[in-house]
Parts: C-alpha cells; structure tokens; sequence
C-alpha cells in the first residue's frame, strides 16, 4: 500500500513538472476557458434569460464544471502516447505497483484541474461574479468540483488506453463530452429546452453537478442536486477506475 | 571475430567473474539466469512463439538474431513479464515470469529500440524517476542519477529535456535507465536499430563495458555483426521458432565463412562458370541475378584462384569480391528462403 501511494506520487511529479515547460498546454489550461467564459458572457449572455440570477452567476459554475470534465483529456493524450512511445513497457517492467501509472496521472489531473478553476474563478471575480453562500459551502462545492473532476479523468484514462492515437483520443472524447455538458443546465435553463433534451438534460450528471454547484456556490435551492452529484460521481468512479486498470494491466500485453 | 579473444571460451569462463552475477539482494541466482521452456504465443493465427526453448548462462550474452516479426520482442516481453505466454514456462534470475512477477521484475532492467524515455522530462529527472519506482528514496535515486550519466557520457546534457537530445543520446539515455537498479540480467531490444554508425559502435562498446561487469544480456537484433560481436551464444529465430543455435564460430562454420560473388560479363555462360568455380567450395554455387555466388572457408587465395580458373576458361569478369555472411545468409543457409520482408513488425505482435 505505500509502495502505491509513493509510486504513485512519483508519476504524479512526473506528470506535473513537464506543466510549466509546456506553454501549448498552459494555455490550453488558462487562454481557453477565459475566451470561453467571455464569448458566453458577452456574446450569448444577452440572449439567455436565467430568472433568479445574473447570467455571469449563472454561468461560471457551469462552466468550470465543463473545464472540469475536460481536464482529463490530458490524461487521455498522455497516455495513449506514453503507450505509444514505450513509456508503458518501461513502466511494466519495474517493480513498482501497476496501478501507480493511471492513479498518478489522474492524480496530476487534480492539481490542473484546481488551477484552471482558480483561473476562471479569477476570470469571474473581474466580470461580476459573486459568491452568495459561506466559505464552508465554498469549499464544500470546490471539493464536489475536484472529486467530479478525478472521476471524470479515468473515463479519460480508459479512452486513452483504448483508442490508437492521441488525435482519435481528442476527437472521441470531445463527440462524447462535449453535448453532455452542452445538453445540461450549465449553459442554459433546462425548461428552455425541448421536451426530448429536458428528458435527458434532466438525469445528466452535469445536470446534477451544475445544480449542485449553483447551490452551494449561489445560495439556490439544492433539491436533490447535491446527492445526485455525488451518486453519479461515485458511480462513475466505481465503474471507470476499475475498467481502466483492468485495460492497463492488459494493454501493451494484448 | 572482433570480440577480444580473453571472452573465450564462452560460457563457463565468465560466470564467476562478475560482480552482478548475482540478484539485486545479493543472493546467487541458482543455474542459468534465463531459462525459457517450450514457450507458445499466438496473435490470432499468427504464431509469434512456436515451442521456443532458451537458455542463457549467468554473465553470458546471447544474441537473438532474425528479421522483422520473427518473434524476437514477443520473447523479451514474454521473459520481462510485459505479455502472459500461452503455454510453456520461463524463469528469469530464477523467478517464474508468471508466477513470481514483482521478485522478478526487481532483477531485470529493459532497454530496447523504442528509447522509452520521457522526452519532456531532463535526462537526470527520467533516471531519478525510475530509481525511484525501483524503490529508491529521492536522494539515493538522484545519486545513482547523476552517476549514471556520468557513465554514460550524458552529464553536459542531464538537465536538457530527452527530446532535445540526438538518436544515440536517447538510445544512452535509454540504457542507463535500464541500469538504474544495477539489476543481474538486461534484455536489450534491437538496441541499435534506427542509429547511425557512428553511436551504433558507440552504444556496442557501452555494452561491451556492460557485459564485462557479469551481467546476463539477453540482445535482440537484425544485425549478425551486432550478434557476433557482443554475443557468447546465438540463437536464429524465424517465424516464432529457433532454428539455430550454437556460439558465433559454430553458427558461421555452418553458414560456411565468406560469399564469394563473381559478376560476369556474359550471363549465358553462369552455369559454366558455377560448374569451374564448385571446386573452391563445398557447397555448390549458386546463380542468382547476374551473379554466381558460392561460400569460401578458407578465403586467402579464392580470388586469385576464381581469377585464374576462369580467364583459363576465358570467361570474362565484370566483377569480383569477397562479402562477408549477412543475416541473408544466414537465412538463406538455414532455411532454404531469404528473410522474408514482413508487414507487421516488431513493434506489433511482433
């Protein structure tokens, strides 16, 4: 057990120190969710009613948990190339734990995950946005953010390991990620939707994320949003993690 | 033969020699250090190991020769635990590869023609990283680090990101990451394929160095130069089976020696020409091309002899040299076909 846990700290360095020589990734990390939080906001912000909020409110807490969900592409990327380039082989033939390799990754997921939130919250603050609830439900809400995010990140671990090329990762990932969260109350009032889209956008998980991080971010009514969250994020997680480790142990070897 | 004549005889000669002939935790490794029985893998329907048997002496080398997809990778990632075989047993430094992975794992280091390392990380930060999943605390693996790059002549670059650096730097880098653990048996995977001359005869003295030590290598390769001057013993591997194997003399003698390839002014005249020459060879030359081609033993002379043979005869020569054995002929003597160029290579089933 702490042979997994220093294992998988190493890997998590690994994964992290590489960060700062990257500008294309910091970027990707910081430049584009800022456009996207200014596009939505100036651009379609006007056109959007959200009763009870200001569309700035209404929105940074759907879209940092959309950042969220996008952060374990780098999972993904990462590691069809380490698969890819070797990096995989090496790794199996130390003796070190084998699930060492996802959990440090997904682990350094965590870490970019809280910046690019750090970064849009920032983003928020300058454009208007405004906690209305207390730092315990803050954090509270910050916590949800990085558990979802983690669980999130081992889908992208099974993506990277399955697919054939880092390009097919990015792209199958995006088809499958991207309407989840469009097709969610994150960027528009779900009753403003057709009924088919309500039916769906209503057992979304990102429905349930969205509402709950509006609840404990804005102060609105939780309803069932906060427990939902949590059930989806720990049925994804039971689901994903093991499904992962599983392709892991027999990928390169297949 | 260019290996340095104090190696021979192979074998018994050099297992109480090293310092690494024994297991990371000191203990001795009991018989040879890879023992590899009956091994079967198949990819579908191809058959990447057919019934392969291996045996490599603690501190010796031997050199797994044969073409693309021969099945060469698929016996290293057999024998470092990477793929499970169907059938068949194997024990690397005295562990079971099925049943004893992690005490095995500890004993093995793995380099190959992939140059597996971290391009975004420096050359000490890989090293310093894989010390650590070895088990090693942060300083210790730093130390070792900084050590091995010395040995490897890489200190200048150590703090350069891997992929700043050049083909032979990464194949070094490479190497010394499968030193890191100072383990007793190293599987090299073509360790030399892709590189340019120059760092390939760099890289064989790096091994050589290696070797001298006491550690058991396990080399795969496509090159019989390669195979013949770093290996104890050879084993020719073809679609998944050994078909030959024997220590380098003893693998040439039954090549037999140096090809002497006479190129004739007029082909029409090939069959006479082979018939005159046949008395140099024991084997019966071979018309190929433009060509007649037959195997020298002895080759001081055999020019001059051909030469004369065949103005007596008054056949015109375009061309005439003597070739030393590639892993063509090898192939060809052995199996009656050339290497046959195959799609998937190794870095499929392989």
């Amino acid at each position: 057990m702490k042979r997994l846990l220093v294992d998988t700290l190493v890997i998590t360095e690994r994964n992290l120190i590489r960060l700062p020589r990257s500008p294309d990734l910091l970027l990707a990390f910081t430049v584009q969710p800022i456009m996207f939080v200014l596009l939505f906001v100036y651009v379609f912000g006007g056109a959007i009613s959200t009763p009870g909020f200001t569309y700035v409110d209404f929105l940074i807490p759907g879209i940092i948990v959309q950042n969220i969900a996008f952060g374990g592409f780098v999972t993904a990327i990462g590691l069809n190339e380490d698969l890819s380039k070797g990096l995989i082989d090496r790794f199996r033939s130390l003796p070190m734990a084998r699930p060492a390799v996802l959990a440090g990754r997904t682990l350094a997921d965590v870490v970019t995950n809280l910046l690019s939130v750090i970064v849009l919250l920032i983003t928020g603050f300058i454009i208007g946005f405004s906690f209305g609830t207390g730092i315990g439900e803050i954090l509270a809400g910050l916590l949800l953010l990085m558990f979802f995010g983690y669980a999130f990140s081992w889908v992208f671990a099974l993506l990277g390991l399955m697919v054939s090329s880092p390009e097919s990762a990015n792209s199958l990932g995006f088809i499958a990620v991207f309407p989840l969260t469009f097709i969610s109350s994150a960027f528009v009032p779900v009753d403003s939707m057709p009924a088919a889209l309500q039916w769906f956008a209503d057992i979304n998980p990102f429905t349930f994320m969205v509402d709950a991080m509006r609840s404990l971010w804005l102060g609105s009514p939780a309803g069932n949003s906060i427990w939902g969250a949590v059930a989806w994020t720990v049925a994804i997680l039971v689901i994903f993690a093991p499904l992962a480790v599983g392709r892991y142990r027999s990928a390169a070897g297949t | 033969m260019s290996r340095p004549a104090e190696s021979d005889p192979p074998g018994e000669a050099k297992v109480a020699r090293s310092s690494r002939a024994t297991r990371v935790d000191g203990s001795a490794i009991d018989g040879a250090a890879i023992v590899a029985t009956g091994l079967n893998k198949n990819f579908g329907d191809v058959e990447a190991l057919s019934d392969v048997d291996l045996e490599v002496g603690t501190g010796t080398v031997l050199g797994l020769l044969g073409p693309n997809g021969a099945g060469k990778t698929t016996a290293v990632r057999v024998l470092a635990t990477l793929l499970k075989p169907d059938s068949g047993s194997a024990t690397v430094a005295g562990f079971d590869v099925l049943r004893e992975g992690n005490a095995l794992r500890e004993n093995i280091g793995l380099a190959g023609q992939y140059a597996a390392v971290d391009e975004n990380l420096t050359g000490a930060e890989n090293l310093t990283m894989v010390g650590r999943l070895y088990g090693m605390n942060r300083a210790g693996a730093r130390r070792r680090a900084a050590e091995l790059l010395d040995r490897f002549d890489l200190s200048d670059a150590g703090d350069r990101a891997a992929k700043t650096y050049s083909g032979g730097m990464r194949r070094r880098l490479d190497l010394a990451a499968a030193l890191v653990a100072k383990p007793p048996v190293i599987f090299l995977d073509e360790p030399t394929t892709g590189l340019d001359p120059r760092s390939r005869l760099a890289l064989w003295e790096t091994i050589e160095g290696l070797v001298s030590d006491g550690t058991t290598v396990l080399l795969t390769t496509q090159y019989l130069d390669e195979a013949d001057r770093l290996a104890d013993r050879i084993a020719v591997i073809d679609h998944g089976r050994v078909i030959a194997d024997g220590t380098p003399d003893e693998l040439k003698d039954r090549i037999g020696g140096e090809r002497l390839e006479v190129t004739l002014a007029d082909y029409g005249r090939a069959a006479e020409a082979a018939s005159i020459l046949s008395g140099l060879s024991e084997d019966e030359p071979v018309v190929e091309h433009d060509a007649v081609k037959l195997t020298v033993r002895e080759r001081k002379g055999a020019i001059v002899e051909a030469v004369q043979m065949l103005s007596e005869a008054d056949i015109g020569i375009d061309d005439l040299g003597l070739r030393r054995p590639s892993m063509d002929d090898v192939f060809l003597s052995l199996t009656g076909h050339a290497v046959e160029a195959d799609e998937d290579d190794e870095a499929g089933p392989g």
